[in-house]
Parts: C-alpha cells; sequence; structure tokens
C-alpha cells in the first residue's frame, strides 16, 4: 500500500477566495461575535497589511479599515471538503476525508494507469492550482506517516519501510502529530526528534507519554493498522454558490458560473459519469429563483463544453430580478460513454440513435410531436390513411404498419389509378384557374355502412400555373371543384 | 484549356484538391441527365440541397422520391419536418418509398427549423426534408453545418422567390414550369450548367 496525503492548510479561505474574482482585495475570516470576534485567516493581500490569523477582528480592522471581512462557515467548509473528496474518488478508490483538511488515498494500486508517482502527483497539483487550492502532499507506506510528512515536508514521497523510518526520525518531536501537551513534556526531557523517541525502551517511554501516544508511534511505523472510513461518492451532485453582490448582468455571472461548471466536471470525473439534464437555479432577494433546465443529447462532462452550452442558454434567458447565489442540482447521472470512433465507422461522433433523437424532439414539441404513417385499405382518402405510433413491442418506432400493404400491393390487386403525393387533410375549394383535365373522372363511393357516405367524382387536374392537382366534384355534377391533393 | 480538362475531371482522371470527396459521397438522384450535370453525380451527402419551386405540385417531390426511394431501404429513418401537407401513402409506395422509414415531425415554424437541425446533427436520419418559409442566412448556415456535422442529406424545399437570396446549400434546383425544366442555380464543386435540364428526360 502507498498513501497517500493532501492536507489543505487554507482550506476555508481557499473556499471564500475560489468563489470570487476579486483575489487582490484584502479579505479575512472571522470567528466569534462582536467584541470577541477573531480572525482565523487572512489571504495574502491581507498579510501584506499585516493581519495575521489569531488577531482580533477589531485590531485587524485598524490596521486596515476597508478589510474585507466574511464570517468563517464550518458547514461550507465540510462541503468543500465533500467536493475535494469526490475530486479524488477519480484518482482512487479509497479516498478517506475524516481528518479534518485532510485527504488520505491509496495510490498503489493507481501508479499503472497515472504513470508512477511523479506523474500523479503532477496531475493532483495541476487539479488543485486549477480548482484554486492550496495544498501539500506526501506519499509514505502507511496513512499516518503521510498525514505526519505532509505537515512536515511538502511534496516527500517515501517507497518503503527502511526509507520511512529515516524519514520519520528526522522529524520534530512538535511535528509527529502527538497532542501539544505531549510534545512539549518531550521537549523538555530532551527529546527533540524522533529517532531519539523510536531508540528508547517501548515500556519506559510508555509509562512516560501514555497509551494513546504510544499507539500513535507505533501507527506511523506501521505496527499498528487501523480501518479508514472510506469516502462514497454521492449519487447526486448540488452545490451553491453564493455571490458577493447581486448582480443582474449576465456577464458578472459567469465567472462563477465557470467555477460552479467546473466543480460539477470535476465531480462527475471522479464517479466517471456525465451529466445529460441539469438544472441551474439562479437565486434572487426574494421569491423563487429562475431555474433554467439543461438537457443535453448525451452524457457530457467537458467544463468548457459544459459552460459554452450553459451560456448559450443563459442569453437565451432573462433574469426578472438581480442574483445573489447560484445553485446547480443534477439528480440523475448516467454512465459516460466517452466520444469514441471506429476507425471505419462513417457515422460522426455526435451521433445519437433515432430513439434518442424522437425523445428529444418530444420533450421539446409535444408527446406525439414525431410519427410514422401506415397505409389503411379504405378508398376514401381521408380514411386512407393512419398515424402510426411507437410500436412498444418493437421500441424502434419504427412499426411494421405497412407489410399488409405492401403485400397487397403486389399480390395481383388491380392497381389504383395514380395518386397525389400531398393529401389535404380536409378538401378545399379549388382556386387556381383549370386549363385542362388530365384524367378523369374516377368515381369513388364508399363508406355508406359507417355514416361517412361519400360520393365523388375526382379529377387529375392542370392549373394555370401548371400545377397538377388531385381534385373532385360531387358525382355526376358539374359544379366547382374541390382540391384533395397535389401531385408534388 | 477547359475543354481539355473538363472530360479529364468529370471521368474522375485529374485529381483536384477541392472537392474530390464529392464525387464518392452521392446519391443518385434517379434521373440520369440530372446527374450529369450535378458535379457529385447526384445529391450531396452530409450537405444541404435546397429545391426552389414556384407552387405546390409542380414535381417538387417527385424529383425527390426516386433518392428517398433508395435511402428508405436503409435502417435510418426518413424525417419530414412539418410538411405543408400530408404525405399520401399510396402515392409514396408507388414511389417505391417504404413507409416504415417515414417520420413526419409536426412541428411549429420557429420548432421546425430547431427539429430539423436537430435531425441532422444527430446523424440517426437518412434524410431530413424541411420547408422553412421565413429562414435567414444564418439559419441556412446553421442547417448547413448541421447536416455537415451530421453527415445527413438535407433538403430544403422552398418557393422560387427566395432565389435571389444567399444561400448555403450545396446544390440550389430551381424547378420551372413553363416549359417544365430544372434549372441548376448553384452546386457545389462545379460551375452550374447554363442549360436547364428538362422535365421530359426526368420523367423517363
Amino acid at each position: 500500500m502507498q498513501w497517500a496525503c493532501i492536507s489543505f492548510p487554507r482550506l476555508a479561505l481557499d473556499d471564500v477566495l475560489r468563489q470570487r474574482s476579486d483575489g487582490a482585495v484584502p479579505l479575512v475570516l472571522f470567528e466569534g461575535v462582536g467584541s470577541r470576534a477573531r480572525v482565523c485567516a487572512a489571504n495574502a493581500a491581507a498579510r501584506h497589511h499585516g493581519l495575521r490569523a489569531g488577531q482580533s477582528l477589531t485590531a485587524a480592522r485598524a490596521l486596515h479599515p476597508r478589510v474585507n471581512a466574511i464570517e468563517h462557515d464550518a458547514a461550507a467548509v465540510e462541503r468543500c471538503h465533500d467536493f475535494l473528496a469526490a475530486w479524488a474518488y477519480r484518482y482512487s478508490s479509497q479516498v478517506c476525508r475524516t481528518f479534518p483538511q485532510t485527504l488520505l488515498l491509496e495510490v498503489r494500486a493507481s501508479f499503472r494507469l497515472f504513470g508512477g508517482w511523479p506523474a500523479l502527483q503532477a496531475e493532483l497539483r495541476n487539479d488543485l492550482v486549477a480548482l484554486g487550492f492550496e495544498h501539500r502532499i506526501a506519499a509514505a507506506p502507511n496513512p499516518h506517516a503521510a498525514l505526519v510528512l505532509a505537515g512536515a515536508r511538502d511534496g516527500c514521497a517515501i517507497e518503503d519501510e527502511a526509507h520511512l523510518m529515516d524519514a520519520l526520525g528526522t522529524l520534530p518531536v512538535e511535528c509527529s502529530g502527538l497532542d501539544a501537551a505531549c510534545a512539549e513534556s518531550l521537549q523538555r526531557m530532551g527529546l527533540r526528534r524522533l529517532r531519539q523517541l523510536f531508540a528508547l525502551p517501548r515500556a519506559e517511554l510508555g509509562k512516560r507519554i501514555g497509551i494513546q501516544a504510544m499507539l500513535h508511534l507505533d501507527r506511523l511505523r506501521g505496527a499498528v493498522v487501523t480501518a479508514l472510513d472510506f469516502y462514497r461518492p454521492p449519487d447526486t451532485f448540488d452545490q451553491r454558490i453564493e455571490l458577493p453582490f447581486n448582480t443582474g448582468s449576465h456577464e458578472s455571472l459567469l465567472f462563477p458560473l465557470r467555477r460552479l461548471l467546473r466543480d460539477f466536471s470535476a465531480f462527475l470525473a471522479g464517479r466517471d459519469g456525465g451529466a445529460q439534464r441539469f438544472t441551474l437555479a439562479f437565486e434572487h432577494e426574494r421569491g423563487t429563483p429562475t431555474e433554467i433546465s439543461i438537457g443535453l443529447l448525451a452524457p457530457e462532462r467537458d467544463p468548457e463544453l459544459l459552460f459554452a452550452i450553459v451560456r448559450a442558454r443563459l442569453d437565451r434567458a432573462r433574469l426578472r430580478a438581480p442574483v445573489c447565489g447560484l445553485r446547480l442540482v443534477a439528480d440523475e447521472l448516467p454512465a459516460f460513454t466517452p466520444a469514441r470512433r471506429d476507425l471505419f465507422d462513417t457515422r460522426p461522433q455526435q451521433a445519437v440513435t433515432w430513439e434518442a433523437l424522437r425523445e428529444r424532439l418530444h420533450a421539446r414539441l409535444g408527446e406525439h410531436a414525431a410519427h410514422g404513417l401506415a397505409l389503411h385499405p379504405d378508398h376514401r382518402p381521408e380514411r386512407a390513411w393512419r398515424v402510426q405510433g411507437i410500436d412498444p413491442s418493437r421500441g424502434t418506432g419504427l412499426s411494421r404498419g405497412t407489410h399488409l400493404a405492401r403485400a397487397r400491393d403486389t399480390d395481383g390487386f388491380v392497381p389504383l389509378p395514380p395518386r397525389p403525393t400531398w393529401l389535404l387533410a380536409r378538401p378545399i375549394p379549388l382556386r387556381e384557374h383549370v386549363t385542362r383535365i388530365l384524367a378523369g373522372p374516377e368515381r369513388i363511393e364508399s363508406g355508406w355502412w359507417d355514416g361517412a357516405d361519400m360520393r365523388r367524382d375526382y379529377y387529375v387536374i392542370e392549373t394555370a400555373s401548371h400545377q397538377r392537382a388531385w381534385a373532385f366534384r360531387p358525382a355526376g355534377e358539374d359544379g366547382p371543384f374541390m382540391l384533395q391533393g397535389w401531385f408534388a | 484549356m477547359g475543354a481539355i480538362l473538363q472530360p479529364l475531371i468529370e471521368t474522375g482522371r485529374l485529381w483536384r484538391g477541392q472537392g474530390t470527396a464529392l464525387r464518392h459521397e452521392a446519391l443518385p438522384t434517379g434521373f440520369a441527365a440530372l446527374d450529369r450535370v450535378l458535379p457529385g453525380g447526384g445529391w450531396p451527402r452530409a450537405a444541404l440541397s435546397e429545391i426552389l419551386f414556384p407552387a405546390d405540385g409542380v414535381g417538387e417531390l417527385r424529383l425527390l422520391l426516386p433518392a428517398l426511394a433508395v435511402l428508405s431501404r436503409g435502417a435510418h429513418p426518413i424525417v419530414l419536418v412539418a410538411p405543408p401537407y400530408l404525405p399520401f401513402p399510396a402515392a409514396w409506395i408507388a414511389g417505391g418509398v417504404d413507409l416504415r422509414c417515414l417520420q413526419i415531425v409536426q412541428a411549429g415554424e420557429h420548432d421546425a427549423l430547431w427539429a430539423a437541425e436537430q435531425c441532422l446533427r444527430s446523424a440517426a436520419c437518412a434524410a431530413v426534408l424541411c420547408w422553412p418559409r421565413q429562414a435567414d442566412t444564418a439559419t441556412l448556415r446553421r442547417l448547413q453545418l448541421a447536416a455537415e456535422t451530421g453527415r445527413t442529406i438535407g433538403f430544403m424545399l422552398r418557393p422560387s422567390q427566395v432565389a435571389t437570396q444567399a444561400s448555403m446549400a450545396a446544390v440550389r434546383i430551381g424547378i420551372e414550369t413553363d416549359p417544365p425544366c430544372l434549372r441548376i442555380l448553384k452546386c457545389r464543386g462545379g460551375n452550374p450548367p447554363t442549360q436547364a435540364v428538362t422535365f421530359s428526360t426526368l420523367a423517363a
């Protein structure tokens, strides 16, 4: 086993900073209320002005009057930690997030895929820089050693037990993860490095520092193995960004939107899934949020693509009030099938099946927007066809309604006189001037038994503008023509 | 020069850097006279073809039916997006079209263009027919791009009045009624012939 530890020394601060585009403005996080409010983190610009964690907020305000003070939100930090665990899940199936501001992942199993620890580490760091988190990474054969080494030596990688003892031996006692009181008493005993502790006889050392500290030392050396709770990725994505200001302009929404989609994409990549349908809610001061539902042809997770789609939708959407928060919810996350092409496949990448396309058409145009046609054995033109819905037994939608018709067509039935390609569902008076009658009359007389009695003489007609029409008159009469179809 | 080169180009012996794919990627129209004058030897696959006709019932579907009949033998549906009338099954079957492959999409004016684009882009259809009444150049361009990305044949049937409007379609054919003939207004990959293709040859 090889464990990587990623620690996030400024998790709370990074979480706040990455949601804002104004990184250069001094910003501090504080805890507590009123005069007891204390600064718990300060960004680089604030540190430059002498602001430090541990100062009272009043002192910080005195040092820099225009400092942006934000209350520390423990729940938000937890959510952020969850998100990072989801991100780490794409590099390892064993991710532990029980330790605060820290992720532990088993990486040996992933070496083959990512090409060894240096490559994997570089990838982890690239991702974290892109996501906007300050981080320290170390690797060791056991999780507790990795945890301690990440705190002490960023970038340290220990391959085996022998090197582990050397690396641990040089660590100062106060950095070894022992509790502060214990570390101090060891310091007073003149024990500065872990090497000195390891050299001492167990029984005597145990008497002095207690069972908990002994257990910790054993865990560091890998002598005791404790089970870790592993992270399980959730099946839905629901993340919210509160904007630092209310805005009505689309432009200023793009930055937080891009951030949100990048997180979404990282989450999707982590569970090797894609999103086909998700909802963006733009929250207003009061009233219900404006929601934009986005449906895609196929599951996608590319952040740039998602951003382009959302942006296009946002440009068309109308926000009825200034926006104070953004929320992205995705409930159904289908498996992601990467766009892949056969060498000899001529169908393009974004190809979908007819079923998927029909779903899409139905979603926008209505339940029965796409349908087939079938021949119906009836002489009356209005009844000679049927709308062919989806045939559930075959599921293809291209149903077999014409088998019968085709068989009859070829089985020696008397062929009908020519029929027009276009049919008017309801006949209308023929307005065009008739120049010639090309064929007819053809008497169609039928339906006395079902109440739709029909007696008509049909003609093929050429109009003044050389159109060929199929028109009729009531049988035996000489009146005006009624248009029934076009020989298009 | 042109007189020497033209037969070589037409017989495919001369390789040209541009438009070489056309000859392979065309669907015969079913009318020999028309196939001869179209650069690829038929309707270009993976592109939009525009048919301009002065009025209903002058042969606009007769022009397409042979090609549709060939396509309907494949596995993919032929989609009619918002057709102006109802296709009369008897006539389409008589034209050789397998009705099982025919799908009709009912849509309003604006949605029809969206639906046509979706169908063209999806690569799920063998051919897409649409009847855009109000389509600006940007829309036509979208449809043409969709046909290219989806590698689908798109047929756009439009009134003759829009002949002067710029179009992105690979082929534009105008139907004339007096005398009945086809005038090729544009064909990508070659110069449109000056002479119209007569309808009498089409009927044969």
